[in-house]
């Protein structure tokens, strides 16, 4: 099964329909409700990513018989140092976005704790594309 | 012990979702930063938070906790409000700080 959504970027009220949309699939499949936490986990922080940080973006589901590709990829700033993002604490979000209580520099961390797999792709002035991969 | 019985007890406002009421409250989380309950809140806890806006409650939705307690007297937004009764997930408020309110529903839950 495959599910995509676009992600405008900036518009924070949309925030999460994605992995909210892609929860329900997987419930619905009856996947572990343990995997389908991890997945909501990891897919709502990309997703918010996405929304904080990116000029739009596309996120792709991928959901196969003994797990599920999820791609998120957006046109943007792209990450200038991929190891110093993914330290916990660290951030480049806006004080608008802070002040939501977004931008603690907790989502990549939490994205790779909950994936069995990540993998950044990033070109600074182009774009990032997230790849992540959790077993079911 | 329900929603229900913590507003009761505490005497909250129920602000909206009142249709999650009945729901059973196994813990608590308290935090202001979204990314912080995302990975680590429990499904059928309580979110002790200050913050007011829509994305509280998609949160919420997606962890699956039984209601949002917002403190010191804030107001949750409009759009807060309909995501909360869509998702039959309480908002709640107390005019109380956050120690003093954590320490009660602690209370209340570890009699």
């Amino acid at each position: 099964m495959k599910l995509e959504y676009d992600v405008a970027a900036g518009d924070f009220t949309r925030a999460g329909f994605a992995s909210s949309s892609i929860k329900k699939a997987l419930k619905q499949l009856g996947v572990s409700p343990a995997v389908v936490k991890r997945v909501v986990i990891a897919v709502y922080e990309a997703e918010v990513n996405i929304v904080a940080h990116a000029n739009g973006g596309r996120i792709t589901a991928d959901i196969e018989p003994d797990g599920i590709n999820v791609v998120l990829a957006d046109t943007g700033p792209g990450i200038p140092d991929v190891e110093k993002a993914m330290q916990k604490g660290f951030s480049t979000a806006s004080k608008e976005v802070r002040e939501m209580g977004f931008g603690a520099g907790m989502g990549l961390p939490n994205i790779k704790e909950n994936a069995d797999s990540l993998r950044i792709e990033t070109e600074v002035g182009k774009g990032t594309t997230l790849y992540i991969y959790i077993k079911f | 012990m329900t929603v229900r019985e913590i507003v009761e007890k505490l005497n909250l406002r129920v602000f909206s979702g009142a249709e999650g009421l009945d729901k059973e409250v196994t813990g608590g989380y308290v935090s202001d930063l979204l990314s912080d309950v995302m990975g680590f809140a429990k499904d059928g806890s309580v979110w002790v938070t200050l913050q007011t806006h829509k994305n509280v409650m998609a949160i919420a939705a997606l962890k699956e906790l039984a209601a949002v307690i917002i403190v010191k007297g804030f107001e949750p937004e409009d759009d807060a409000r309909e995501v909360s009764d869509e998702e039959g997930i309480p908002i709640l408020g107390s005019s109380e700080q956050t120690f003093e309110l954590a320490g009660k529903i602690y209370n209340l839950l570890n009699p």
